[in-house]
């Protein structure tokens, strides 16, 4: 190979880097146990971003590739909202001295702002998808994803930025291990966040209505559910679930125009949790979350990168339908 | 308004139906083979450059417009192309030989992806692909030995028969060549039965499967013939670019290949040049653009990207057909002048059809 030894960098031998990282050292159950936080942390933000997903698969047959973008929208607009309620709270002489005041008024705020925007988009983008084949609209959204990527560079830049998050940099220790507040935080509002949801589509009329929509968009139809309504509503919650998400990661990863790209890997958690089942969305983000850590420990560098995707593609030959089935053949 | 009268059941599987497309084709043929004479060498790259991606347009339409397969990792096989090719290069394969093993190798890749992809369709199809196209990527980033993992590789010149295909015109031709005939390649295919039965499975597959076709074979073949195209077109790509690196094909690269497709026109194969017509032409438009309009507008980061999903949510919203369905239409007003029905094309909407129930 004359070509290859003429240049000077051509061939770098490295020294394989797999065994480098201490697999043949023993792990205490400490050790496990902290990885396994940090698994459930991020695999609660998967979770909820599959959450966003398969709400609106479910309901409206659409698939949303801007979900991961819809979060990092979430999380800029809830950054601006923190400082113009800090800005604000400094004339109000009760909530100046409050520790996260501002933070519990944007996180709201965001979430209103978020449905809104769900509501809009629904309204110019997607209703004139209905109906159209499932590969058009996901195209669509990709589409939109870019869109709403080069938005938020236009308006907030392109550097990261940390949120001013109360949950931000405090720990918990717990006989030698340790947690942080935003991980705490992270697990129960993904917990709470289901809570509601669970409630709201098991016990509200309008929940009860989305559960028909998604069965059978013509039938619901028929039997006077509003469907192009309820989808707006659809697009709103979900919006709202993905700045939620937005919000919760913010301290564990900075926010910036990019950081919607773990939607991807949430796309994943949601496939291997079976597409259409709302539980099975947060397990399967629980499962690629856990993931990560144990393989970025363990097996060679850059492969946890890539872990959720082979465990999807696993997933996906060994038992398509995924973890909890929506999927059924149709009897002709 | 033209009639052609069919006496022959030949005459409508003839490459050219009449003498007018005769005409234009062998005008617009004649026109690309003297442009070296007119054009400068960079109107020649950029030229050159576009056949490339129509070339693996050629693959992405067959998978996607006609055999109704989407996928969103066709990057991966762009990539497999060009260092298959590079390397086969680097080990002394001749270029006439190695175009076509890196080819074959990645029609073999393709069949292989293809294999799990029987079992899915729609979304779990396009996000296996994805997944597919990021374990590739990663593979690529870390097989050093071959690759050159980040540090990338050099391309050798083409050399065919001690004759260099290095210089503007040279490398013009042999796209030019290569994209002539991977679009007579794919028109025949298309043509014969396994053509036939991409378009069968695509339209309705229980129809399809009740008709005899094998699906598990077609939707392999789709996948391997797609893979090969576009593999195809990664060799030629990787002497364009001259040096291969891990981040010159990422999920952009693949969403880029199916805007092009859906920009051109889904399920014709007119519409893969219009799309890399277009694709070629939009980022010299922006910059363009960038000059003209004020400066903090140039400044935005992912301006590119967002303006290529503004067109792609542009162009779905309001012509599905893409930039051949609009000519279609527009030619047909003309043709019908004062007769022509709006309902012509209107798009048929399925509430009913739903993917959860197979």
């Amino acid at each position: 190979m004359p070509v290859n030894e003429s240049r000077g960098f051509g061939k770098p031998r490295m020294i394989p880097r797999v065994f480098a990282c201490g697999t043949r050292r023993a792990h205490t159950t400490l050790e496990i146990l902290q990885l396994l936080i940090i698994g459930i942390s991020q695999g609660c933000v998967y979770g909820l971003i599959a959450l966003g997903f398969v709400l609106i698969y479910k309901a409206t047959e659409m698939v949303n590739f801007a979900q991961g973008d819809m979060m990092m929208l979430g999380a800029f607009i809830a950054f601006s909202l923190i400082e113009a309620f800090d800005w604000l709270f400094a004339f109000v002489p009760v909530l100046a001295g409050l520790p996260g005041a501002s933070f519990a008024f944007a996180f709201l705020g965001t979430l209103f702002v978020m449905a809104a925007f769900g509501v809009v988009l629904e309204r110019a983008v997607l209703r004139p998808m209905i109906g159209e084949p499932p590969f058009a609209v996901l195209m669509l959204t990709i589409g939109l994803g870019f869109v709403l990527r080069a938005v938020a560079g236009a308006i907030w830049g392109n550097q990261p930025r940390a949120l001013d998050s109360p949950f931000a940099g405090g720990t918990f220790d717990l006989g030698g291990l340790i947690v942080g507040y935003e991980n705490v935080a992270i697990v129960v509002g993904t917990a709470l966040l289901c809570g509601v949801l669970y409630l709201f589509f098991r016990f509200t009329r309008i929940g009860v209505a989305m559960q028909a929509a998604s069965q059978n968009q013509l039938a619901a139809f028929y039997v006077g559910i509003p469907v192009k309504r309820v989808f707006a509503l659809v697009w709103a919650i979900s919006a709202a679930i993905a700045a939620a998400a937005g919000i919760l990661v913010a301290p564990v990863n900075l926010i910036d125009p990019l950081m919607g790209f773990i939607g991807i890997k949430a796309f994943a958690a949601a496939i291997v949790g079976g597409f259409g089942s709302l539980p099975g969305a947060i397990v399967g983000g629980l499962l690629i979350g856990i993931a990560e850590p144990f393989v970025a420990l363990h097996l060679p560098p850059g492969l946890s990168e890539v872990s959720a995707f082979v465990i999807l593609l696993a997933m996906l030959v060994v038992r398509p339908q995924g973890i909890f089935p929506s999927l059924q053949q149709k009897k002709v | 308004m033209r009639f052609v009268l069919k006496t022959n059941y030949d005459q409508d599987v003839k490459v050219f139906l009449h003498n007018g497309q005769r005409f234009w084709y062998g005008l617009l043929a004649l026109a690309v083979l003297l442009a070296p004479l007119v054009l400068d060498r960079f109107y020649l790259g950029e030229f050159a450059y576009l056949y490339i991606w129509a070339i693996a347009g050629v693959g992405l339409m067959l998978l996607v417009g006609y055999t109704g397969l989407v996928s969103l990792g066709h990057a991966a096989f762009l990539a497999i192309g060009a260092y298959a090719h590079a390397w086969l290069l680097t080990q002394g394969v001749p270029f006439v030989l190695s175009v076509p093993l890196a080819t074959a190798f990645c029609a073999i890749i393709g069949y292989i992806v293809g294999l799990p992809a029987l079992r899915m369709t729609g979304i779990y199809l396009a996000i296996a692909t994805l997944a597919f196209e990021r374990i590739a990527a990663w593979v690529i980033e870390h097989w050093e030995s071959v690759t050159g993992g980040h540090f990338g590789m050099r391309v050798p010149d083409p050399m065919v028969f001690g004759m260099s295909l290095d210089g503007p015109v040279p490398f013009y031709y042999l796209c030019l060549g290569i994209l002539g005939l991977s679009l007579f390649a794919a028109l025949n295919l298309l043509r014969s039965p396994t053509g036939r039965a991409f378009i069968a499975v695509r339209d309705s597959e229980v129809s399809a499967q009740s008709m005899g076709i094998n699906l598990a074979r077609t939707k392999c073949t789709a996948f391997a013939l797609s893979a090969a195209f576009t593999g195809l077109a990664g060799t030629l790509f990787s002497h364009r670019i001259g040096y291969l690196a891990p981040d010159a094909f990422t999920v952009q690269t693949s969403i880029q290949l199916l805007l092009m497709v859906v920009v051109g026109g889904l399920g014709s194969l007119q519409g893969v040049v219009y799309g890399a017509i277009f694709l070629g032409l939009l980022p010299q438009a922006i910059a363009i653009g960038r000059d003209v309009l004020p400066q903090w507008i140039g400044e935005i980061p992912g301006l590119e990207p967002g303006i290529f999903g503004a067109i792609l949510v542009v162009f779905l919203i309001f012509e599905p057909l893409g930039i051949h369905g609009r000519w279609v239409k527009v030619r047909l007003w003309f043709d019908q002048f004062p007769l022509y029905r709006r309902a012509t094309y209107k798009r048929q909407r399925s509430y009913l059809r739903t993917e959860r129930v197979r």
